[in-house]
């Protein structure tokens, strides 16, 4: 098997006036693609830092990132874009669609950035995968918190990734429906053999992958197997 | 494997479409944005519209302007060398022969200062005389009758068919003169014409000495005749025998410039207006930039470039500026066919309107230069988000250029600077223009800091619950402090200064208020008659003011340099309008009232045989860069005489008296050809009515001037004009209403988190609505009373400086002004918090997506 990610001696520090205030220490882990894997820890352990790193939204302060096999450090701010545009999906807590495009018009920005044609008809088939081809026009105020979140997952596949980044992906939603998203996160993974990194807080959640990265403090605490 | 310099290649196509679909999920929000444009490019386009038409209109018409393809004309009398010029020409076509005089008519009391003109010929050749019934135009001259000034027969009610006295003659009226080319409007309001026959004006015997007669031969040109060059080749003969050459090319060219300086005038008032847009522009586009932030953030998670993400809003702006540039441009087209209206026969032409290619252009360019430049500084902050925003990390926004920010003010400046240059066409005033802008900005700005400082440092802790709160309101983060006090006190600024500045002009103009100064000035009075016209205003129980002897003298020499050699001088220093200038020159031994010695003495004491001492006004020492002690040679009526400059005094030319740039001692002019000069005060209207009535009657030659009537047609003047400045002052308005709604408005979306919390804290309707009715009420008021105290202050200056006049500055900006503004302020803010209490919080923020 083929290393997507790589992390190797991952450190990162924010300065806080002239104190500087280390977030993760020492962080090196792999995953295989087509793997599921989640990172748990408790509040302000880095668990956020360590996604925002891992998917090149952020530099790190020492160590290196190898995501599908190129070395994100001395990558350009647009080459990584573009590397994200080609290879990444996400899907966040608070789902972050864009306010002003409708579902559909959601979906298709990452084919559109790539300027796939017929974007518009992968776009419906993607919703409809989802069970939103009907609410395809709707705007996000005027779907409901589980109907966003589907919308949300829907546009991460859109670019087909190799790797899917998912961002306390039940956190704004009731059992049921985190559920429902959750099923549907995994099955696309199955369906697509995409990798899929979830940050959570929910042991549950994080029982379903192949391994389980625990954070503490910013340092790894214990690297487990899931039941999956 | 992904290179490490590669890039997104989403096509144009795709930013563009970006940019229509985000806009049109916000179009509410650009509406407001899309006004300030409208409203400033309107204003500019209706008045450079207009502009460029009159000035075509005036081109066109400039034949029929004139009567004539060109004219040689003067004060003199043609002598024996003027004629053989005239001759050389083939002979004038037309000749006319005109004056100022009082004149009466029989069977009515009313008398009235008039510009007779005795037109012989076929004049006009271009254009026609309108007149009222319009066959008198044809018959007047065969039935020896005269065309009176149409608004006069009105004024006096007299109909064709009435007779009028000129001089010795009494004619009858043939018909009312509509319009004559030739005739300005406004030299008409001062002196109506009246038209008769040439050889009639011998009859009334009103050419005299002293009197003001012109001479004008009209001439009809072959096509192929050059009058630039006919007039450059002419004028050194002519000026040597003080006459000149016009032709209809240079009149018209003279007249567009005219107008030109008005137009540049009222383009700067659109400017303004403009550029109070740009505020709202800025303004609007910094909360709005604010909100997309998110957005750009999840774009860039998605795989966006800083540079896709900025050209998504930036070509979103660029299309808005493009849409209100447009529909700005088409009003502004529509909004100039009101200007004639407002300034009716102030305008030598009728003005035909039609729509210039490039002032459209020009308005389209403006509403997408102007809105990207504007935005540019806000839009920058898309640049530095970064993506981990959306992942709930607030860290990682890098700081935004502060190189860039100061080169993008830079262009801002320059592009102001190079705009009103491209207006005025003049560094130094477009310099001062950008100055006045940033001094003003300036001081605004100022007053919004130091306001927000003084309540910080000065907070009143004591105060209660609703009072505290709306002062917090005003210094908090994100708050519109400095905006709305910009956008109020701009457009307060430019109201109230318009108010200040007529009451400047009109200071300046009014002269009857003066005590013991006259009010009727009586010319040409006959040396012989000088005793007859006394004893008739004193008979009217009126005082004789001043009696003051006149007699006219031309330049020969400046300290041996003859005025035809300073002529054929291309380095001379000495202004061109004194070389052919007939000075009206007094004698006497003691200084007016309003004169006072700056340089040299006072000196009336004539040494045998040398040269008489005279006094200068100051003017003539800048104009003539004459000093104390030069010798001036003056031809009185042919005679030479050799005076030497003993004093320079200062002149108030604003004092209703008669004033003199040249001042001669007793005993060297009592022999000379001269006429007098008679000064009186009349109570009202009626006794110089009166005065006016007996003095035409006893004495036709003299000429009366009312200054009571003159003041009605600076005022009348005034008044057209200060419509049209009013109107576009208007745009500055509406302009800051629509930039004082955005503000409102874009601070509505912080204000609705605060309201709801507040709410669900327990707080009434009543209580929030104060809050807000309060912190309006603040910034009204400061931001109204900033503009005015401004205003004032520049008013004062422009008194003092330039117009040299002190000035009781209006009252109705403070009254009418700081409580109109205010209240606007407050309805506006107060009706933005309505609709957020209507409804439940939960409501709320569902709806308005916060």
């Amino acid at each position: 098997m083929t290393k997507i990610l790589n992390i190797e001696q991952l450190g990162k520090t924010y300065r806080s006036g002239t104190k500087e205030i280390p977030v993760l220490q020492d962080i090196s882990f792999s995953i295989e693609e087509g793997e599921t894997y989640s990172i748990v820890g408790p509040s302000g352990s880095g668990k956020t830092t360590l996604l925002g790193l891992c998917a090149g939204l952020d530099q790190p302060s020492s160590g290196s990132v190898y995501l599908c096999g190129s070395e994100l450090s001395p990558m350009t701010e647009d080459a990584r874009a573009l590397l994200r545009n080609q290879k990444v999906g996400f899907v966040f807590q608070n789902f972050q669609l864009l306010p002003t495009l409708t579902a559909l018009e959601n979906v298709v920005v990452p084919m559109e950035l790539q300027g796939l044609k017929n974007a518009a008809k992968a776009g419906m088939d993607l919703l409809d995968q989802v069970g939103l081809a009907d609410r395809f026009h709707h705007y996000p105020s005027q779907l409901s918190g589980g109907e966003q979140q589907r919308v949300a997952v829907a546009r991460a596949f859109s670019n087909n990734p190799s790797i899917l980044f998912a961002d306390e992906p039940t956190g704004n939603l009731d059992a049921d429906t985190g559920e429902k998203i959750v099923e549907l996160l995994f099955n696309l993974n199955k369906e697509r053999g995409t990798t899929l990194v979830i940050v959570t807080h929910d042991l549950e959640l994080a029982q379903k992958t192949q391994t389980i990265l625990k954070l503490k403090g910013g340092r790894i605490a214990a690297k487990e197997k899931g039941f999956a | 494997m992904i290179e490490k310099n590669a890039t997104s290649k989403a096509s144009f196509s795709w930013l563009l479409k970006m940019a229509l679909r985000d806009g049109k999920a916000s179009g509410k929000k650009l509406s407001l944005f899309m006004a300030s444009i409208v409203l400033g490019i309107a204003a500019v386009v209706s008045i450079q519209s207009f502009g460029v038409n009159l000035k075509e209109n005036i081109a066109l018409q400039s034949r029929s302007l004139m009567g004539t393809d060109y004219k040689i004309d003067s004060n003199d009398a043609p002598n024996e060398r003027i004629l053989a010029v005239l001759d050389s020409l083939g002979g004038a076509d037309a000749r006319e022969i005109s004056f100022p005089s009082m004149v009466s008519f029989k069977g009515n009391e009313g008398t009235k200062l008039v510009q007779v003109r005795g037109i012989e010929g076929g004049f006009p050749f271009y254009g026609s005389i309108e007149t009222n019934p319009p066959e008198a135009a044809n018959r007047f001259m065969a039935e020896g009758g005269a065309l009176l000034d149409a608004t006069v027969m009105l004024q006096l009610n007299l109909k064709p068919g009435d007779s009028i006295n000129i001089g010795e003659i009494t004619i009858p009226i043939s018909g009312s003169l509509v319009s004559i080319p030739g005739s300005t409007a406004v030299f008409s309001s001062v002196a109506p014409p009246v038209v008769l026959s040439y050889d009639l004006i011998e009859k009334t015997e009103l050419v005299q000495m002293g009197s003001r007669v012109k001479y004008d031969f009209y001439f009809v040109a072959d096509e192929e005749l050059d009058l630039r060059k006919l007039r450059t080749d002419l004028r050194p003969i002519l000026q040597q025998e003080n006459y000149s050459i016009d032709t209809h090319v240079s009149s018209s060219e003279r007249l567009g410039r005219r107008f030109d300086n008005f137009g540049k005038f009222l383009n700067l008032v659109a400017f303004i207006a403009l550029l109070l847009g740009c505020v709202g522009i800025a303004s609007a586009i910094h909360i709005y930039i604010k909100e997309k932030l998110k957005a750009v953030a999840i774009l860039k998670c998605l795989g966006a470039t800083k540079r896709q993400t900025f050209s998504i809003y930036l070509l979103q702006i660029a299309g808005i500026g493009l849409l209100g540039g447009v529909i700005g441009t088409v009003l502004g087209l529509v909004l100039q066919q009101l200007f004639p209206l407002f300034l009716g026969d102030l305008l030598p032409v009728d003005v035909e309107i039609t729509f210039s290619t490039q002032v459209v252009f020009m308005g389209i360019l403006l509403g997408v230069f102007m809105s990207v430049l504007f935005a540019l500084y806000p839009l920058m902050n898309t640049l530095y988000v970064s993506p981990l925003q959306a992942l709930r990390v607030d860290e990682g926004t890098s700081e935004k250029s502060r190189f860039a920010g100061l080169l993008v003010l830079l262009g801002i400046f320059v592009f102001i600077f190079l705009f009103s240059y491209w207006l005025l066409r003049d560094v130094r005033y477009s310099l001062a223009f950008v100055l006045g802008i940033l001094i003003t900005f300036s001081i605004l700005a100022g007053v919004a800091h130091l306001f927000m400082r003084a309540i910080k440092r000065f907070f009143p802790t004591r105060w209660g619950f609703i009072a505290r709160q709306s002062l917090l309101n005003l210094f908090r983060p994100q708050n519109q402090t400095l905006i709305l006090i910009l956008a109020i006190g701009v457009g307060t600024f430019l109201i109230s200064t318009l108010y200040f500045t007529k009451d400047v002009l009109l200071a300046q103009a009014s002269l009857e208020s003066q005590a013991n100064t006259p009010n009727i000035i009586l010319l040409d009075v006959q040396s012989d008659q000088q005793q007859a016209v006394e004893a008739l205003v004193l008979e009217k129980n009126l005082p004789v003011l001043e009696n003051m002897p006149i007699v006219t003298m031309r330049l020969h020499a400046i300290n041996e340099k003859t005025v035809n050699e300073m002529r054929r001088d291309t380095m001379r220093t000495i202004d061109r309008w004194l070389l052919n200038h007939e000075f009206r020159v007094s004698y006497r031994n003691e200084l007016s009232i309003s004169e006072t010695i700056v340089n040299g003495e006072w000196n009336t004491a004539i040494a045998d045989g040398g040269p008489v001492p005279i006094s200068i006004s100051d003017n003539l020492v800048r104009d003539a860069a004459l000093e104390v002690g030069d010798d001036v040679y003056f031809n009185v009526q042919g005679v030479v005489l050799h005076t030497r400059v003993s004093s320079v005094r200062e002149v108030d030319w604003s004092r209703a008296q008669m004033n003199f740039m040249v001042v001669f001692p007793e005993g060297v002019l009592e022999d000379a050809p001269q006429f007098r000069v008679i000064t009186a005060q009349t109570p009202d209207a009626a006794a110089s009515a009166q005065l006016q009535q007996a003095v035409v009657q006893e004495f036709p030659n003299v000429t009366i001037i009312d200054i009571r009537q003159i003041l009605t047609v600076v005022e009348g003047i005034l008044e057209k004009i200060s419509w049209l400045i009013n109107f576009m002052a208007f745009f500055s308005i509406f302009t800051g209403i629509i930039v004082l709604l955005g503000a409102v408005r874009t601070s509505k979306y912080q204000r609705i988190r605060e309201s709801v919390l507040l709410r669900t804290l327990g707080a009434q309707s009543r209580q929030i609505l104060k809050i807000a009715a309060l912190e309006y009420f603040y910034l009204g008021v400061l931001g109204s009373l900033s503009g005015i105290l401004l205003s004032l202050g520049g008013s004062q200056l422009l008194a003092w400086l330039v117009f040299e006049t002190p000035f009781v500055p209006s009252w109705v900006p403070f009254l009418v002004l700081l409580p109109g503004i205010t209240a606007l302020v407050l309805v506006i803010g107060l009706s933005n918090s309505v609709s957020v209490l209507k409804s439940p919080p939960l409501e709320v923020l569902r709806r308005e997506g916060v």
